[in-house]
């Protein structure tokens, strides 16, 4: 069963403008692979090269932060929803 | 170029001086594919780290801004915090977490009587500053 993926507005123009998309997947690392697999923009924004999430997004699923979970590999189920948001910091 | 109406640009300032003594931060949003320095939304955070010296906006805040951005057809397009003792010129923190290559990276400074304030790209750990326009002008 895909779930819904929410896509910040700063990562939208790499989906076609869209708000939210439909991706399967056991884990957030799945999950993420099938939704660049339909918008292959989306690669290198989410994860990294070497395979880690991205430092630049917080990744929720529903209202958990994934870093304090399994990072990427971070179980996903049905009705769950991933929201992604850029992440920001400085000093 | 950063383009700021006036009541932005005094909304942005009058947050920083509300601030003190800890750095404040916002968002900024522009409209989606147009030019990204056209700012038309300004989204007061929360510092969740609550400090003279380090930023980070609440992530309740920023999902609010940027849900309120999507549903207005603009785009989170960049940043702003306060520096309360130094110039406006990116940290070394800022430029290390300045992830998004099309942002602008505002940040206005508190060291001096006048509050100043000054906008930068940041790509790649190179720095550049941006003219701020604010309409109308600030006397």
């Amino acid at each position: 069963m895909p779930v819904d993926v929410h896509l910040p507005t700063v990562l939208r123009q790499h989906a076609g403008g869209l708000s939210s998309i439909k991706a399967s997947g056991s884990t957030i690392a799945e999950v993420f692979e099938d939704a660049i697999r339909q918008f292959p923009l989306l690669a290198g924004q989410l994860v990294t090269e070497d395979g880690k999430l991205h430092k630049f997004v917080n990744v929720y699923r529903n209202d958990e932060d994934v870093r304090f979970l399994d990072q990427l590999q971070t179980k996903v189920s049905d009705d769950d929803v991933i929201s992604v948001l850029p992440a920001v910091a400085g000093g | 170029m950063l383009r700021l109406a006036r009541p932005d640009y005094l909304a942005i300032v009058a947050h920083a001086l509300d601030g003190v003594p800890e750095e404040v931060c916002g968002l900024l949003a522009a409209p989606v594919g147009g030019d990204s320095g056209q700012i038309e939304a300004v989204y007061k955070c929360r510092n969740i780290r609550a400090s003279a010296k380090v930023y980070e906006p609440h992530p309740l805040d920023v999902g609010a801004a940027d849900d309120d951005a999507g549903a207005r057809g603009l785009t989170l397009a960049g940043v702003y915090h306060s520096h309360t003792h130094t110039d406006a010129w990116p940290s070394p923190t800022d430029v290390a977490e300045a992830g998004w290559p099309d942002w602008h990276y505002v940040i206005v400074s508190l060291r001096h009587p006048e509050p100043v304030l000054r906008s930068f790209r940041i790509v790649n750990g190179e720095i550049n500053e941006e003219p701020v326009e604010v309409r109308p002008p600030v006397e």
